[in-house]
């Protein structure tokens, strides 16, 4: 069993997701970050691979993004961060990320060197289910999940299609919009109005929502039904609001306890 | 070519290049606009509008003018220039925002969004929106808005609100990042009128169709002027590429017309500071389509310079990439220097003030001209006028 089957196998409810970009806030930061938000919480780490032009991304990625490039982080730099998280951790471990730098790399043999390293799924914002059959191949190849999206304006018919090419889980984009951080109301109505749609239609995969998603309180009533939640924006917030003070790591670890307890 | 040209394919392809590489969001609205276009196309109504506007509102057909002491200055073929310069707003971008708006108008969209480089585009988009009384929001780079201040004003005057984007290299690809994330916010009310043959499919087929006009009338008056039905050589400039699918379409069937695209190289290709798409970029993904690209090492989308803002672009339409591919179109790299000193030129010779733009491809006659013969033809794409260009002209004329 895959280790996000096996996740979600435990029947725990709701799962709590990460998000962090790899390289931020510095290079040789996301290994010990990725280990400490497993202790203060996390059931599933999606691991932020940079684009210099994230355009499903919000003002809080996009300059998490920049400082990690301006780093220097490359694929073969994330690879490395997997297996660092790898070798001491068994969470299951989603890479996020453009296509374009994994044209660049070479595609095969970044599904392949992935999967060798230790993560277990791969989500990419700009290949919909039309342009998605060469990843599908690849991650099927490898035995990696491919994590396909819906969205609020997502049809009945296009749910049950992602459903069916998804493995691993379906990720529910809350609103119609960027990432980042936005007012509970807002999201509710949003994800309300649609999650019915999503219950009725998506069967085969668990189902995360994400997007926009910052306290408890917004955690439990936007996944309520669903089978958990991604924190992202808010999460590197919280890390640009505590890097570089020495307790930053303390400081990241108790906002994300907030949001689970 | 044996076979008829028949690009893209259903599912936006032309050979290995394009596709819709978008967030799910958009999916829904590209599908209703790819269905929209497809019924407006079908439809004789939309048709007669569209080009009723052209004629009454933009002042096509533009002229076809036989550039008779450029072509004496360098004693060879016959030239001719393509007048998309006299064009209402001063270049052919209207061409295609004409045929935007219309189709927005259809599906019920009271908001417009653009992107925009040197603000040609985005003049055009708040040119129709004031004509049509729509709601406009022109995203532009802040290192463009300082260079192409005029257009700026133009845009403001004309209703639009113009938007400064400040991240990446704050040029078109930026700007063309923040009009998808405000569609990918506002998809249900919004029509996003992309300015170039660039973007997810629908958007490379339609620009391109919208722009064919240039073309279709470059024939029927070469016919009328010189009785013959295709040149010898068009010469186009290519940024994303809309003016040069828009004389080059027509023609590709042809196969005794060479067809040749006019890239920035900037200060060189090998300088660094270039947008020599095809000459120093590799096929990858941006803005929604595959294509080739200018990237770095890492495939990280690398920062493209030319003294033009509107060829300052990493990118290239994904038809571009196929023609390229198949040969059909052979693409040449021109200089900032080289452009500067074809503006110059044409402006003493033929009493016209190219756009930096157009001026890529004028240049290219001081390599192509001695190759020609007094037989042949050579039309090039006089795609915009250089008036908004005149503050950094006048830095290279009086530094």
């Amino acid at each position: 069993m895959s280790r996000l089957a096996a996740l979600f196998a435990t029947g725990e409810r709701p799962i709590m997701s990460l998000f962090l970009t790899a390289g931020y806030p510095t290079l040789d930061s996301t290994v010990g970050l990725a280990l400490r938000l497993q202790q203060a919480g996390a059931d599933l780490l999606e691991i932020g691979m940079p684009f210099s032009d994230p355009l499903a991304d919000g003002p809080t990625i996009q300059q998490a993004s920049d400082v990690a490039i301006a780093n220097g982080v490359t694929i073969p730099h994330i690879l490395d961060m997997v297996r660092g998280i790898r070798a001491q951790s068994g969470i299951p471990l989603v890479l996020m990320g453009y296509i374009n730098p994994i044209l660049n790399y070479g595609f095969d043999r970044f599904f392949r060197e992935a999967a060798e390293a230790g993560a277990d799924g791969i989500i990419l914002p700009d290949v919909p289910p039309e342009e998605g059959h060469a990843v599908r191949q690849a991650c099927a190849a490898a035995g990696l999940d491919f994590i396909l999206l819906v969205a609020p304006n997502t049809s009945d018919e296009r749910m049950r299609r992602i459903d069916s090419e998804s493995t691993g889980f379906v990720y529910c984009v809350s609103v119609t919009g960027v990432t980042g951080a936005r007012d509970g109301a807002t999201l509710r109505q949003s994800v309300d109005a649609f999650k019915d749609r999503v219950r009725a239609n998506i069967t085969k995969n668990p189902v995360l929502v994400g997007f926009g998603i910052r306290s408890h309180e917004d955690a439990i009533q936007v996944s309520r039904g669903l089978d958990g939640y991604i924190v992202g924006s808010a999460l590197i917030e919280s890390i640009r609001g505590a890097h570089p003070s020495p307790d930053w790591q303390d400081r990241v670890a108790a906002f994300v306890r907030s949001v689970k307890s | 070519m044996n076979q008829p040209y028949s690009a893209p394919t259903e599912n936006g392809y032309f050979g290995r290049f394009g596709g819709k590489f978008v967030p799910e969001i958009l999916i829904p609205a590209l599908v209703e606009l790819e269905e929209a276009y497809a019924a407006a196309v079908r439809d004789p109504e939309f048709r007669i509008r569209y080009a009723a506007l052209l004629k009454e509102y933009v002042g096509r057909p533009t002229p076809l003018t036989y550039a008779d002491r450029l072509t004496a200055h360098y004693g060879k073929a016959r030239i001719y220039l393509k007048r998309e310069d006299l064009c209402h707003t001063g270049a052919h971008k209207i061409n295609n925002t004409i045929g935007q708006v219309l189709l927005a108008r259809r599906m019920g969209k009271k908001r417009i969004i653009a992107e925009t480089g040197a603000g040609q585009h985005g003049v055009a988009t708040a040119t129709v929106c004031a004509k049509f009384g729509l709601d406009c929001v022109v995203y532009m780079g802040a290192e463009d808005m300082d260079r192409q201040k005029l257009n700026v004003d133009r845009m403001r005057l004309l209703g639009a609100e113009v938007r400064a984007v400040h991240s990446g290299s704050r040029t078109l690809k930026d700007a063309t990042n923040e009009a998808i994330r405000d569609w990918v916010t506002h998809v249900s009310d919004t029509f996003y009128i992309i300015g170039s043959v660039v973007g997810p499919h629908p958007y490379p087929m339609m620009v391109r169709d919208f722009q064919r006009i240039i073309g279709e009338e470059t024939r029927a008056q070469l016919h009328q002027l010189e009785g013959r039905t295709a040149p010898d050589y068009i010469v186009a400039c290519v940024g994303g590429g809309s003016n040069a699918m828009g004389i080059f379409h027509p023609f590709l069937e042809d196969e005794g017309v060479q067809l040749i695209g006019t890239e920035a190289a900037g200060h060189g290709v090998d300088s660094g500071q270039t947008a020599a798409t095809f000459a120093k970029g590799a096929p990858g993904v941006l803005h929604g389509s595959l294509s080739y690209l200018l990237q770095t090492e890492t495939g990280q989308i690398a920062l493209a310079h030319s003294v033009s803002a509107g060829l300052d672009y990493p990118g290239v339409g994904p038809e571009h990439a196929h023609l390229f591919d198949i040969g059909r179109v052979r693409y040449v790299p021109v200089t900032d220097a080289d452009a500067l000193a074809a503006v110059s030129r044409v402006s003493r010779l033929e009493g016209i003030i190219p756009a930096l733009e157009t001026a890529h491809a004028l240049a290219y006659l001081e390599t192509l001209m001695p190759q020609t013969r007094p037989d042949q033809i050579v039309v090039v794409n006089c795609s915009g006028r250089g008036d908004k260009d005149m503050a950094t002209i006048s830095q290279y004329l009086n530094p």
